[in-house]
């Protein structure tokens, strides 16, 4: 048997997951941030985002609340049907959460799109392993769930068609980023949810009169 | 049809709550599916004009009020006390964050309660909620629903708390065993 687990010799067969940079997969799939309105997870989604949107009024970063993310996008899409709402978030976040991609797949809100970063570890606290490096595939609890289009993005060439998900799906898109376990972009940002939340709200509200 | 009937046998005071909700702009009602609050659930999901979302655990419907706040629009949590226990370190968002929030809870482990394993949560409902900033108000009659959810209304939406009015056992009626 192998010394790390069943699980992770599985994994480990399931070559090529965890091989993309981050650095550079997840600029590549979300392309023009300002495009979306954004709500990350905490950690390595977090500071990803920030740098991203350069801690842009359309970007709601969360610090803690881990499992918060997904439903959060919900409530949004619902409320402003007109404007594309995109969840960044990690592995572990969504692990803490799979039953809200249930929730999601009963209603499957179009303008709804999910990115799971997915380096199978808890990068915040030191780089445990998590559920997904042992064997764990959340795209598959995401299909199960009803979520209407999925995919995987563990190459290069699986790219384009990933970032098209994210943004021309009508209906809700879940797109897995299996990238390598290493930190990704980061930028000084703000960790106060409460000012992130009139930034946010004031922006969307100002973006939302009627003209 | 057949529900019409159901509807006419049931107390007024939650077709009043959910009148009163509805004129003040909710249009997000989740929950997980509970006796208590079958009137409510049942009018939102025929009412064309809200999204009525099932949720598998409490703590969603937190996150979910959360995000409609920050559309601007207004969702409302409806859970059993059992479930306000699931909820407790997803409103770290809703107090840390300044989000306003409402929540009707249906009371189960007081006033004349045959099911001992409701007793637990029941019971640590208002210190818990307390703990966690969530201003709690009580209505036990039918006749305290309607003023109270209005001064709740009030308290999240213009005064930006976070708000949980919990409906008494003794209201709802108590479950047979």
């Amino acid at each position: 048997m192998n010394p790390k687990g069943k699980g992770a010799a599985a994994a480990e067969a399931l070559a090529p997951r965890f091989k993309l940079d981050r650095t550079k997969v997840v600029p590549a799939l979300v392309g023009r941030a300002e495009d979306f309105w954004i709500v990350s997870g905490l950690a390595g989604a977090f500071w990803e985002m920030a740098a991203m949107t350069n801690n842009g009024a359309n970007y709601y970063g969360l610090g803690g609340a881990m499992g918060a993310a997904c439903m959060m996008g919900l409530g949004l899409a619902l409320t402003r049907p007109e404007k594309k709402i995109l969840v960044v978030t990690g592995d572990g976040e969504l692990l803490m959460s799979l039953g809200s991609l249930a929730t999601i797949g009963t209603i499957n809100p179009p303008n709804l799109s999910i990115l799971c970063v997915d380096n199978g570890h808890y990068g915040e606290t030191g780089y445990q392993r998590s559920h997904t490096s042992l064997g764990v595939d959340i795209e598959k609890f995401a299909q199960g769930a009803g979520i209407k289009m999925t995919c995987t993005v563990a190459s290069e060439a699986d790219i384009p068609n990933g970032a098209r998900m994210l943004r021309e799906g009508n209906a809700t898109a879940f797109v897995l980023a299996s990238v390598h376990p290493a930190d990704g972009l980061k930028v000084k940002a703000s960790l106060d949810g409460a000012a992130c939340r009139l930034r946010f709200r004031d922006a969307m509200l100002a973006a939302s009169k009627p003209q | 049809m057949g529900l019409i009937v159901e509807t006419k046998q049931a107390p007024r005071w939650q077709d009043e709550l959910y009148d009163l909700l509805r004129k003040a702009n909710f249009t997000q009602f989740a929950y997980v599916p509970d006796a208590g609050h079958s009137i409510m659930i049942d009018r939102s999901l025929k009412d064309p004009g809200v999204h009525s979302i099932g949720l598998t655990s409490e703590e969603e419907g937190v996150a979910l009020v959360a995000g409609t706040d920050l559309g601007g629009g207004r969702a409302v949590l409806l859970m059993q006390s059992s479930g306000v226990g699931n909820c407790i370190n997803m409103l770290s968002l809703i107090k840390g964050c300044h989000f306003p929030f409402l929540t009707f809870v249906s009371m189960r482990g007081e006033f004349g309660e045959g099911n001992p394993w409701q007793y637990a949560m029941g019971q640590a409902v208002e210190p818990v909620l307390k703990a966690m900033g969530v201003i709690c108000l009580r209505a036990e009659r039918p006749e305290d629903v309607v003023p109270t959810a209005s001064a709740a209304i009030t308290m999240a939406y213009q005064g930006g708390q976070s708000v949980a009015v919990l409906l008494a056992q003794r209201l709802i009626g108590v479950k047979k065993f």
